[in-house]
């Protein structure tokens, strides 16, 4: 594997050639929000949070899967990349019902914490407060469209690491919504394992287990990488 | 807070629209603090106190809930008119949180459900009664009805936000939290 | 069969058209058929028959002739006369027109004929449509009998790939499809592309409101798409090609798919073309209704059976495509170039048009103007020159106010701006873009807001879902500017909108997203005084807008209750 070197935010920086950008970038321990990477899953670029410049290109590319080359001058937080970001989360808040007070996950939340980060302490967008229904068919988990942010990981771990592909979506626009066993409940899913491995991958509170009341539902998200390690590389320390 | 150098002491408001009141409880659990609070400002307008109309020049005003009825959208104007500076203080007012919970409801369904169907003998929930305000139609965070100077969030903010905040703006500075104060939530 | 035998089919075919005294085309294209060209085509075969003029007077369905607002439309050729155009043709005047010309002392009416010095035509130049409105789509005989085939012949016995590849970059050709990146060298990349396997793509799903360019393309002249599929597979090494047909094009796809049958039997497509050893296979898709999916990642997520989303590139298509293989994907409308480019040269094609955009644009003239229509202009033709003299200017005395081009990615170009030349730098200097070729002209009637707002609503409804700034931006933008419609919006509002558009163009995933904003930004230069008409004195100057709604603080109690009560007022109505 050869490696190459670049600059982020003027620094040089070497990197092997199949590493994508997100990873060189956060190696540097340069904090850039994320939410719908996840280590272990394959990448869609659809939050649009990691975006970066590089110098030469007049699009803003998505680190998550932009692969590293040769010579590329990357910033990671301009002005405008950092008003952008904070623009797009107001509109991933303003889109569903993302009421944190009585969310079960309000406190671990993915969501809650990047907004804060971003220093999103208002939404200058209307809320669409959309009239979205609650699936609570599952014998364990259930499935919450008004926290959902449409990030597909649960969607790519249960086809990818599990393999059932139970979940998957329907509609498009703002109106995609997060469907199991081909649109029927959860809980008549034949295909559905119980492996729970969506909910733990769930940035927000739109997927958790059963008996979890207000910020009580706490998400482990390094037991992926641990499975992934031990089935391919056979390795198998926690 | 430099007491020496104030004479005149700040008029402070706090105001309670469509809220539960959590923001004002957690304002109290400033506890000890509330004495030192109050050598620097003189309280001229609250649901704790009984003032009974919004004065004039107010320099600040913490506005809890959000705006859900003509009332509140009545009072938000004053608010607005008779104060230097307006916070939101608490998620509803930042969000519409929990009391924007009915926006995905039709108001007539929302009335017919709470005090027709509701138990006991309730007001019809017709402004014409002359007992309840109308409702508009969604519920909106007070920043967009008025001009808002600055953000205080939380389900209720913490005493300690509080007092971050308001320590700010007694100094001069505009409110701003850090990152760890700036949870919905 | 080679290429002696193919001129053959050609002169053969030709001997028979002339054999006849009279020719009546009758546009079969959708426009005209909606219009009742059916009945029309039906009279005339029963008044040959019931005169028993089989020997004489022949009756063929054509493609699009043009003006389509004046259709039905037929066109009758007599040996050694000028040919003559019918509009709003009726079953009884397909009679009086039939019997007419098949007349011993033959004579066109005096009815319905339209003027020989139409400025609608004068100013056309045909290149992709010419055998447009005069070949039937059904037939391949018709097609090669006007040369067609002849330039696959010709790369394929005297061109070597890296020739062909070399001619189209030296005409300076454009992909048609809207971004206007040149089309040669898409095609030298994926001729350069390591691999055995490579895919051609058409891409036919056109979906901007008010435009139907490639629907006529594939609807009037299918095999100029197929033969320019062929050459360029045989330039780039690809054996296998996909014509993607948006779904509401049932017609074109049932004319793709005859004229895929009949060139795959006449030995011009499939394993050995033309006698040669290239071997090249097209195939259909059929889209199922997303807008997105002219997208070319993900028109071909979509070809491969996946949910229709476009895919962060790089990597382009040409290095990985369908199944991770080289792809080429151009628009119909490019295909339909190469066949002149390669029979003509490279120097001819080049001649037309102006410096960086060469050739000629066909664009569905839509709107208020006197005669819509399908047309294609050579490129640097002025703005003017389409609405005034091809279009025939606006109608009923009103005055111009907008053309907007390039559909939902478009926008729109005020009066100041009409002596524009129509190429891809003009008219991306104005905010607007080439586009795929939609055109459609505004009176003084229309409210840009509320045009805006029109389509805004439609990327919002077209936006697949997939990133953030298009699924949410869409619909905050469609928000702001129904408040703006409806008087509820507020000075702020209008910095949100142009900071939201911003965002969006260069923060979302792909061309839907990037160049939604397009229409809303482009009005908002133009025609800012309107927005602030809707705002500050609560007025739509054009008075399209019913302007019910009241901004937030305005509403007191009497007012809440009469703006209910308006807004239940007009949904019962």
């Amino acid at each position: 594997m050869s490696v190459v070197t670049l600059h982020i935010n003027d620094e040089i920086v070497s990197a092997r050639s199949d590493q994508k950008l997100l990873e060189v970038i956060r190696e540097q321990g340069i904090e850039i929000p994320t939410l719908c990477h996840m280590d272990g899953i394959s990448e869609l670029g659809g939050c649009r949070l990691c975006l970066v410049e590089v110098k030469g290109s007049n699009r803003l590319l998505a680190a998550c899967v932009t692969p590293v080359q040769e010579g590329m001058s990357v910033y990671t937080h301009s002005e405008r990349l950092v008003n952008y970001r904070h623009i797009t989360m107001e509109l991933l808040l303003s889109e569903r019902n993302h009421t944190c007070a009585v969310c079960v996950m309000n406190g671990h939340c993915e969501l809650q914490y990047e907004a804060a980060e971003l220093g999103v302490d208002h939404v200058r967008y209307e809320y669409m407060t959309p009239d979205l229904p609650i699936d609570a068919s599952h014998s364990k988990f259930t499935l919450d469209h008004n926290r959902c942010i449409l990030c597909m990981r649960c969607v790519r771990v249960c086809d990818e690491v599990e393999g059932a592909h139970t979940l998957d979506v329907m509609g498009r626009g703002t109106n995609s919504r997060i469907i199991t066993a081909l649109n029927r409940p959860w809980g008549d899913s034949i295909s559905c394992t119980k492996c729970g491995k969506c909910v733990q991958v769930c940035p927000t509170g739109a997927l958790f287990e059963k008996g979890s009341s207000v910020g009580e539902m706490e998400k482990r998200h390094a037991f992926l990488s641990w499975i992934l390690n031990g089935r391919e590389r056979k390795e198998w320390h926690w | 807070m430099d007491k020496q150098k104030r004479k005149k002491k700040i008029r402070l408001a706090t105001a309670w629209l469509g809220g539960c009141a959590g923001c004002h409880m957690s304002l109290l659990d400033l506890d000890e603090r509330l004495i030192d609070l109050f050598e620097v400002v003189e309280l001229v307008y609250s649901p704790i106190a009984d003032i009974k109309t919004f004065p004039k020049a107010v320099d600040v005003t913490l506005v809890e809930g959000a705006v859900a009825n003509v009332d509140h959208l009545e009072l938000a104007e004053v608010i607005r008119r008779n104060s230097t500076i307006v916070v939101s203080f608490g998620d509803c007012a930042v969000t519409g949180n929990v009391t924007s919970l009915r926006n995905r409801l039709k108001i007539d369904d929302l009335l017919t459900k709470v005090y027709h169907e509701g138990p006991g003998t309730a007001p019809r929930g017709l402004e014409e009664d002359g007992i309840m305000p109308a409702l508009i139609p969604k519920v909106l965070p007070l920043h967009q009805v008025i001009h808002i100077d600055g953000y205080l969030p939380g389900c209720p903010p913490e005493p300690d936000h509080i007092w971050q905040a308001v320590s700010t703006l007694l100094d001069g500075q505009p409110v701003r939290l850090t990152q760890e104060m700036r949870y919905f939530g | 069969m080679n290429r002696e035998e193919l001129q053959v089919i050609g002169e053969r075919e030709r001997e028979k058209q002339q054999s006849y005294r009279c020719r009546i085309l009758c546009c079969a294209s959708t426009p005209c058929l909606s219009s009742g060209a059916t009945a029309v085509i039906e009279t005339f075969k029963e008044v040959i028959k019931e005169f028993d003029l089989e020997a004489e007077v022949t009756v063929t369905s054509t493609g699009c002739m043009g003006p389509c607002s004046r259709g039905p439309l037929v066109t009758v050729q007599m040996n050694g006369q000028q040919d003559v155009i019918y509009e709003h043709v009726t079953p009884e005047l397909a009679r009086d027109i039939a019997l007419a010309h098949a007349a011993p002392e033959a004579k066109p009416l005096d009815r319905n004929v339209l003027p020989a010095d139409l400025p609608f035509f004068n100013k056309q130049k045909k290149v992709v449509l010419a055998n447009s409105g005069l070949i039937d789509p059904t037939r391949l005989e018709s097609y090669v009998a006007r040369d067609g085939y002849s330039a696959l012949a010709h790369a394929l016995r005297e061109m070597t790939p890296t020739e062909v590849c070399e001619e189209v970059i030296r005409s300076g050709l454009r992909g048609r499809g809207g971004a206007g990146y040149p089309a040669g060298l898409k095609w030298d990349l994926v001729r350069k592309a390591p691999g055995d396997k490579k895919y051609i793509i058409a891409n036919g799903d056109e979906g901007d409101p008010g435009a139907y360019m490639d629907r006529t393309l594939m609807e009037s002249d299918p095999h100029r798409i197929l033969e320019g599929m062929a050459i360029a597979g045989y330039a780039v090494g690809a054996d296998q090609g996909f014509v993607y047909v948006r779904g509401e094009y049932p017609i074109a796809a049932k004319r793709l798919e005859n004229a895929i049958r009949m060139a795959e039997r006449r030995g011009l497509l499939g394993s050995r073309v033309l006698d040669s050893p290239f071997g090249f296979r097209i195939d259909i898709r059929i889209g199922a209704g997303a807008f997105v999916c002219g997208e070319e990642t993900a028109l071909m997520a979509s070809i491969m059976g996946r949910r229709g989303q476009p895919w962060p590139r790089p990597p382009y298509p040409a290095q990985k495509g369908l199944w991770g293989l080289p792809t080429l994907i151009n628009n119909v409308e490019t295909f339909g170039n190469i066949a002149p480019i390669i029979s003509h040269g490279a120097d001819w094609f080049g001649a037309i048009g102006t410096e960086k955009s060469k050739g000629t644009k066909i664009f569905a003239l839509a709107g208020t103007v006197e005669t819509t229509g399908l047309i294609e202009v050579p490129m640097g033709i002025s703005l003017r020159d389409i609405v005034f003299e091809i279009g025939g200017g606006i109608p009923n005395d009103r005055q111009f106010k907008a053309a907007q081009t390039g559909g939902p990615s478009g926008g729109c170009i005020p009066t100041d701006h009409l002596d524009t030349p129509v190429d891809y730098e003009s008219l991306g200097a104005l905010g607007s873009i080439m586009g795929s070729g939609g055109l459609v002209v505004m009176d003084d009637t229309s409210c840009m807001p509320d045009v805006a707002k029109f389509f805004m609503e439609f990327c919002m409804e077209e936006s697949c879902g997939k990133c953030v700034p298009c699924r949410v931006g869409t619909v905050q933008l469609h928000r702001i500017l129904e408040h703006v419609t409806d008087g509820s919006a507020t000075l702020d509002d209008l910095d949100r909108l142009e900071e939201l558009c911003v965002m969006m163009k260069e923060t979302s995933l792909c061309g839907l997203g990037q160049s939604a904003p397009n229409p809303l930004l482009s009005t908002l230069k133009y025609f800012r005084e309107e927005y602030e008409a809707h705002i500050t004195n609560h007025t739509c100057p054009a008075g399209k807008c019913t302007m019910f709604g009241v901004p937030p603080l305005q509403l007191t109690r009497d007012l809440l209750r009469n703006t209910l009560q308006a807004k239940n007022d007009t949904e019962v109505s």
